[in-house]
């Protein structure tokens, strides 16, 4: 059976498992919207203010919560020993990331969907113009978020203090990809927006390099 | 037993299963210690020995789930005589490897699809059937009891009718229907020529089907016999 149909056969199942239990949508959602109102009732910006920070408080926001929401999608599989039997039937293992990378990837931009309207009132900074852009920038940080994310959740679901690990192991990998995701968003929310390329391209080559490493070396993250 | 004195007769029929010096530490401790044996194709072995002996990593060494530290594990009948693709084996764990947040159907479907299995539905329903628990096929696995879960782990591990079949204490939490089930079902199997590796824990209608007992001490094979009274004295004095 082809990589891709194991895939789409695994995918199923991790939103099916999800939006029956809704535990990590709903905890992620949460917290995201929470940090969003706090920051924006204390420090009660301005629209110029906001162009400026928001950006970084956006994209801070969806690092921690991705970080909430990465952990347990390896420790889920540990309860019943499921990995093993992912292991034992699957023909490609590299089917068994790809399957959550694209679950937490479908996650993370449903969490975005949600948020960034809010953010646009609260902060009172539009959005419409940049949409089909600002699609674009999420869905590339997104990924890149989901492949670190996913990747480092193997590695520490199988670790003593694996919830401080995660973040431990994340936040610091996550710096260049938060660089550019926050710039590149401070430039679609300017007065004058632009597609920043340069930072597109890095967001591109941090996405390629690590989706091609987990492809590379994931089968020896799942062993015991 | 050192592993080169076992019976000659054996040598004669293929060999499916080959361990040569298996080793598998846990930073000092040693889980196997110097393991050799060879399964033959058709052979049902029970592995024997207390709490901690190695018995499951052993097993999950067979399985490729865990790497030896040290030793060769081949599979002289496979293509390639490499290994066969994990996809031939089935397994039964402590753990009964389903999702409690998907019903009975639903985990069986699930790895009939990813195990590519042709008519995954019907074969989904027969096992269904067998395991008796058609009619609780659309509830979620975290409702049933012990002996229900481990009934679908078995049906999970049977889905594709795997030439070798590694059981870590199948009976946990059946019923004796449930065991005459199993037995039943194993005995077929063993005489259309699947290999099978099982753990147990003294007698009973299952380590009746064994043609062979290893006992395991501290990692290492102990006593390696043939079925009968050699193989009864290896079950109770581990169940001792």
């Amino acid at each position: 059976m082809s990589l891709l149909a194991n895939t789409g056969v695994l995918l199923g199942k991790e939103l099916r498992t999800e939006f029956r239990s809704r535990e990590l949508l709903t905890t992620t959602i949460v917290f995201v919207l929470i940090v969003v109102v706090l920051f924006s009732f204390n420090l009660n910006p301005t629209t110029e203010e906001s162009r400026r920070f928001g950006p970084g408080l956006l994209w801070l926001a969806f690092l921690f919560a991705a970080s909430l929401m990465l952990q347990p999608c390896f420790l889920r599989e540990q309860n019943n020993d499921t990995l093993s039997a992912l292991r034992l039937s699957v023909a490609d293992p590299f089917a068994i990331f790809l399957s959550k990378l694209c679950a937490n990837t479908l996650f993370l931009l449903l969490t975005e969907l949600l948020l960034l309207p809010v953010f646009a009132v609260l902060y009172n900074v539009p959005l419409l113009a940049v949409v089909p852009q600002l699609a674009l920038v999420f869905f590339l940080g997104s990924v890149g978020l989901s492949v670190t994310g996913t990747t480092l959740s193997a590695i520490s679901a199988q670790a003593r203090m694996r919830e401080l690990l995660l973040p431990l192991l994340l936040l610091p990998l996550l710096t260049p990809l938060l660089i550019a995701s926050t710039e590149a968003t401070a430039a679609l929310l300017a007065p004058e927006p632009t597609l920043r390329w340069d930072w597109l391209a890095i967001l591109i080559a941090f996405d390629v390099i690590f989706l091609t490493a987990v492809w590379l070396f994931g089968e020896y993250l799942l062993e015991e | 037993m050192p592993p080169d004195a076992r019976p000659i007769g054996r040598r004669l029929q293929e060999i499916n299963i080959r361990l040569e010096n298996i080793d598998k530490r846990y930073g000092g401790l040693y889980a196997l210690r110097r393991v050799s044996l060879e399964i033959a194709s058709g052979e049902c072995v029970v592995f024997a020995g207390r709490n901690g002996s190695g018995k499951t990593t052993l097993l999950r060494v067979v399985a490729q789930l865990v790497k030896p530290s040290a030793g060769n594990l081949t599979f002289p009948l496979a293509q390639n005589g490499s290994g066969p693709a994990r996809k031939n084996i089935g397994f039964v764990a402590h753990a009964t490897m389903v999702y409690d947040e998907l019903t009975a159907e639903e985990n069986l479907l699930l790895f009939a699809r990813l195990l590519g299995i042709a008519d995954a539905r019907n074969r989904v329903e027969r096992l269904l059937s067998e395991v008796g628990l058609s009619v609780r096929r659309d509830s979620l696995v975290r409702t049933f009891s012990r002996g229900m879960r481990q009934r679908v782990a078995i049906a999970r591990a049977l889905l594709h009718e795997p030439s070798v079949l590694l059981l870590d204490e199948p009976s946990t939490g059946l019923d004796p229907q449930g065991v005459n089930w199993l037995a039943a079902t194993l005995r077929r199997l063993r005489d259309a020529g699947a290999t099978i590796l099982m753990s147990l824990h003294g007698e009973s209608e299952i380590s009746s089907l064994a043609t062979r007992g290893v006992r395991l001490d501290a990692g290492a094979v102990v006593a390696d016999t043939q079925a009968g009274a050699g193989l009864r004295s290896i079950l109770t004095f581990a169940g001792a």
